[in-house]
């Protein structure tokens, strides 16, 4: 990777295809080291991440993840950080609460992916309606 | 397609994960593993993940299914060499490794595979002298079943 993911940084990913997920996971590790992470937190940040990527691919029919450091320094948060927003033009979600629930699949997965991220993240938003596609937001903090 | 390379050790397959796989990887390293294992009749897998950064629902899935794959091909599988933040994450995803059976390293493994589980020490009891002998065999005993060393009576 040439750009060097530092403070105040942000990029974004297309994600159309099972490689872009990769891309996806080698961009927000190189952001969360940036931020200053623990190994743990990288780990769960990354996971969560490739959870939601997938997601995007499977469920949204591909999308775009943008992912930020969050620094202080460069006067775009309170505190450092990483911030990965997905969204997609898919069919949306029209019940939430039940597409959160674990064991919840619409199909091909283990019905881990929402909840699952939502748990391995500090901050979590989902922005989503029938036929207007998704957005989700997460959040990881360093500690 | 870049694939997953599957080494035989004597009656052993040793697949070691070294790159970030895509999904379409992962699904390969399946139907391969089934046919090595069919190939060469083999009753061991033992698949290395020292190399994964991470272990999401996908590749968690992945490898629960190629254990139950290789189960109903009598083989047994091991995964070993999971760091420990990727063993954390995984518990907090709520992902439980269905049917599959874990050691610290390749070699562990390769243990596990050809002794299976260590059976405790058989114990000679010598009662011909009586009481202090045969007290140290109960001791013994009771420490190989248990893990601890039984409190003696005063």
């Amino acid at each position: 990777m040439t750009t060097r993911a530092g403070a105040g940084t942000r990029q974004c990913q297309t994600i159309a295809g099972d490689e872009d997920v990769v891309r996806v996971r080698q961009l927000v590790r190189a952001h969360a080291v940036a931020a200053k992470l623990s190994l743990v937190d990288q780990t769960k940040l990354v996971t969560a991440a490739s959870e939601l990527a997938r997601n995007t691919l499977v469920h949204g029919g591909g999308g775009e993840a943008s992912i930020e450091t969050i620094d202080p320094a460069a006067g775009n948060g309170p505190r450092l950080g990483v911030r990965i927003v997905f969204s997609d033009k898919g069919p949306g979600i029209a019940d939430v609460d039940l597409a959160m629930t674990d064991g919840y699949t619409s199909g091909v997965g283990l019905g881990l992916g929402l909840g699952g991220a939502r748990r391995l993240v500090d901050e979590f938003e989902l922005d989503t309606a029938p036929g207007s596609g998704t957005t989700v937001s997460v959040t990881k903090w360093a500690r | 397609m870049d694939r997953v390379p599957i080494l035989k050790i004597g009656e052993v397959l040793l697949v070691s994960i070294q790159v970030d796989m895509q999904d379409q990887m992962a699904m390969r390293l399946q139907t391969d593993l089934g046919e090595r294992i069919v190939e060469t009749g083999c009753r061991g897998v033992i698949i290395d993940i020292t190399g994964l950064d991470i272990v999401d629902s996908f590749v968690g899935r992945t490898l629960s299914t190629i254990a139950s794959i290789s189960r109903v091909l009598d083989a047994e599988t091991i995964v070993v060499g999971m760091r420990p933040a990727v063993a954390i994450t995984l518990v907090e995803l709520g992902l439980s490794l269905n049917g599959i059976r874990t050691a610290m390293n390749v070699e562990r493994g390769m243990q596990l595979l050809s002794v299976g589980p260590p059976a405790p020490e058989p114990v000679a009891v010598d009662d011909s002298d009586g009481f202090p002998r045969t007290l140290y065999a109960v001791a013994r005993t009771a420490y190989a079943e248990n893990g601890q060393a039984k409190q003696q009576p005063t």
